[in-house]
């Protein structure tokens, strides 16, 4: 009981990451893409997007960890032993791509290189986080003496691991444009809107057929995890029909001038999203490491679990009007969306 | 080379970097929101700048601050599965608690960076209040877990497991109050110091125009009165951490001092190295009974030493030169800056000469060493435990390959972003310097 209702809050802290992550280092790519085009503002709307957000985004990287191991504690050797070598890499483009992101404000001489530096390593970072799914998954992990192990050889020849990587960049590139044309067009950049518009309707089959590739792909190295995907089949059938009317919405009639509703796009693609990651996770239990670590297993004990509860629904009780205000302030206010001198200070 | 000492070197340096971002975090929101403040009550605009260049400071230095940070979160718990295994069933608490602090950082600093002009100088205020909040609240609670590793309560161990778990208790452990406010007040003190560097540094070139004079005059004032406050503060609740290292953590203190047979009338060694065949520090002065009187108010008082534990309990003997370097540079920070707000008021002269600037200058750097000998001494003071009486480092370490690959990668990459922070610093405020404030702010306010 305890660890079922632990591992939905770790989904959902996880969910919440995914796709603040991928709007994040979506954003900062598209800002290096457009980077000094000047027949669109897609490069400014990215930025007056990521100045005021990406603190908090990293916030939820770090709720994410502290609240697997604080549930999980048990998890800490299996996971530490082979997690170390993905992750470290995660953490060094990360710290990376943050700072040369802050710098690139600050220092106009070489603002170009400072964004492609920033945005190539933000680009990254969603794709090498996915690789580490297929690991946990299983047939890549080698026990010796205790020890956990990742099969570089095995994995590094594995078509699985590039269709995660394939998906993980289509997936932070779809969902960063989506969002950012319903941003345009609350900035009322309609022109804007129309650039990023395109690019969710190329990037939304590409990010479909990459989920159904490494799907496919795993078939011959964990087939018990595609086998209980199956078994929630309906769950990824209504993901499936919520992601068609979500793009569909990109053509919808809008009151506002031109074609598309992106927000009703943006809410069916968080939803379906929510459905699929759902459905993911639940076909992964009850594992955190297939096949010697379940979450029975790794769980904390009962007097943490119950304290770490309340601390966290205290704790998202007081920041939800927190989270409401900083989401008027900086996306809805016209004053912010439209204020082409953006303060210096940044 | 071993893989224990392979990751407290990776995890050591990660912390050494990230301790003066994070240091300077707390220390320079709380600066900020002194001078929003006397901007308002004074009047002066002046403040107003100050507050804006040392936003701008923060916001380029949390651009390292919160990926290193991240770094450190994720590391503890890849680099110390077995430290974290002990953590999550004890004393999760905190870091639950500590995201929440960093959401109001992050939230409230961008709204005051990115919001300011859309809001009234009292929601700025406190907007910026909320940011110190998070960040020194943020600081409170990680330095809980550190001190819980010194004093661990709040469970009981039957056959090896650890049982019949309090969080609460484990949260309020022994340590907890002195070394949160010693990690908070040193904090404060070290940022203060390194403003008035900065402030002196500046003061001593030639060719200033009179409202920039002004202008960092009134830095320097503030710096210099703020770390006054705090260094002194500083050196009381060092002293209540001794005293609780006293009663809580004898082995730890009788490193630190380098004594080595229990008695009362215990001498306090100053420098010198300890000599376990001696049984004493070699080379340091001794001011007899000192040590007894700090510990226990008396000079009769017992001191517990070095010899009570067995060997392979004893910390490595070189902290005790860690723990006088930290003394030592917290006692002059505090003559410094009350000599130079003395010298202020009894010459009651507004310049300042250089032989009072240059030492000024060398107070930032020398305030951010003692800040890194303090955590160093209090990491490795604790050793060969990671938590103290319960679990080995050893015990607690990974048992992955690549670590010496990665601390290479690592610490390249830490050299590599503190030259690059530093230049983009001294780039930003030469591209924008202070002459250009005093022309576009006459207007605004």
């Amino acid at each position: 009981m305890e660890a079922n209702v632990a591992i939905v809050v770790i989904w959902l802290f996880l969910f919440l990451y995914a796709l603040g992550g991928a709007i994040d280092f979506g954003a900062g790519f598209w800002s290096m893409f457009y980077f000094g085009r000047k027949d669109t503002t897609a490069a400014s709307i990215a930025n007056l997007y990521l100045n005021p957000s990406w603190k908090v985004t990293n916030v939820f990287l770090v709720l994410f960890v502290v609240a697997l191991v604080g549930f999980f504690p048990h998890a800490a050797f299996a996971l530490g032993s082979f997690m170390i070598v993905p992750v470290s890499f995660v953490l060094i483009l990360l710290i990376i791509r943050s700072a040369f992101m802050v710098y690139s404000y600050s220092v106009q001489k070489y603002t170009k290189l400072f964004t492609y530096i920033s945005g190539i390593t933000g680009l990254l970072i969603p794709a090498l986080m996915l690789s580490i799914l297929p690991i946990i998954i299983g047939g890549f992990v080698e026990i010796v003496g205790g020890n956990h192990y990742i099969l570089y050889d095995r994995l590094l020849s594995s078509p699985t691991l590039y269709a995660h990587i394939g998906f993980g960049l289509a997936a932070e590139l779809f969902l960063s444009s989506l969002f950012l044309s319903d941003y345009a067009r609350e900035a009322k950049a309609m022109e804007t809107y129309e650039v990023y518009r395109k690019n969710a309707i190329i990037l939304g089959p590409i990010m479909l057929s990459m989920a159904v590739a490494a799907t496919m792909t795993l078939m011959p190295e964990a087939m018990w995890m595609v086998e209980n995907m199956a078994r929630q089949w309906h769950l990824f059938a209504l993901s499936l029909v919520v992601f068609s009317i979500g793009y569909s919405a990109l053509w919808w009639p809008s009151k506002k001038g031109r074609v598309g509703q992106p927000r009703v796009a943006v809410l069916f693609m968080v939803a379906q999203i929510g459905l699929a990651s759902f459905a993911y996770g639940w076909a992964h239990m009850p594992y955190i490491v297939y096949p010697d670590l379940t979450i029975y297993e790794a769980v904390t004990n009962k007097q943490m679990y119950l304290s770490l509860l309340w601390g966290y629904a205290i704790g998202m009780a007081i920041l939800v009007p927190l989270f409401y205000w900083f989401w008027r302030l900086f996306l809805k206010d016209k004053r912010y969306l439209t204020d082409k001198k953006v303060d210096d200070v940044r | 080379m071993d893989n224990v000492l392979l990751a407290r070197m990776l995890f050591g340096s990660s912390l050494i970097f990230h301790i003066i971002f994070a240091t300077l975090g707390v220390g320079l929101t709380l600066m900020i929101l002194i001078a929003e403040i006397l901007r308002v009550v004074r009047k002066d605009n002046d403040y107003g700048i100050l507050a804006k260049r040392w936003t701008k400071a923060v916001a380029i230095l949390l651009g390292v601050a919160i990926p290193s940070g991240t770094i450190v979160a994720v590391m503890l718990a890849l680099l110390w599965p077995g430290l974290i295994e002990v953590v999550g069933q004890v004393i999760a608490l905190p870091f639950t608690l500590e995201i929440f602090a960093f959401f109001f950082e992050a939230l409230f600093l961008s709204i005051y960076v990115y919001a300011a002009s859309r809001l009234s100088s009292t929601m700025r205020i406190i907007s910026v209040f909320f940011v110190a909040l998070g960040a020194t609240a943020s600081a409170v609670l990680i330095t809980n877990v550190q001190s819980w590793m010194n004093t661990p309560t709040g469970f009981s161990i039957v056959n090896g497991d650890i049982t019949d778990v309090r969080p609460w208790e484990a949260v309020l452990n022994p340590a907890f109050g002195y070394t949160a406010i010693h990690v908070a007040s040193s904090a404060y003190t070290a940022t203060a110091f390194v403003v008035a560097s900065y402030a002196a540094y500046q003061l001593l070139k030639p060719n200033l125009k009179q409202s920039e004079k002004t202008y960092h005059r009134k830095g320097l004032m503030m710096a210099l009165i703020f770390g006054a406050i705090t260094s002194l503060w500083t050196a009381t609740n060092g002293h209540h951490s001794a005293v609780g290292l006293h009663n809580n953590v004898p082995v730890k203190l009788a490193a630190a001092e380098g004594l080595f047979e229990t008695q009362s009338n215990a001498p306090l060694s100053i420098f010198g190295t300890p000599d376990p065949e001696a049984n004493r520090v070699v080379g340091g002065i001794e001011v007899p009974g000192m040590l007894s009187y700090l510990a226990t108010g008396s000079l009769d008082g017992v001191v517990v030493g070095l010899n009570e534990y067995p060997r392979d309990e004893w910390p490595p003997l070189f902290v005790h030169t860690l723990f006088n370097i930290m003394v030592g540079i917290g006692s002059a920070l505090i003559a410094l800056s009350f000599g130079a707000l003395a010298y202020r008021i009894f010459f009651k002269k507004r310049e300042y000469p250089n032989w009072v600037l240059i030492p000024l200058v060398a107070s930032g750097p020398l305030a951010m060493l003692g800040i890194e000998t303090g955590w160093i001494f209090a990491c490795i003071g604790r050793q060969p435990w990671t938590i103290y009486g319960i679990q080995r480092t050893a015990e607690a370490a990974t048992k992955s390959a690549n670590l010496g690959t990665f601390f290479i990668i690592f610490i390249s990459l830490y050299g590599f972003l503190l030259v690059v922070t530093a230049l983009v610093m001294r780039y930003y405020f030469r591209r924008n310097p202070l002459i250009k404030e005093f022309e576009s702010q006459t207007t605004t306010v």
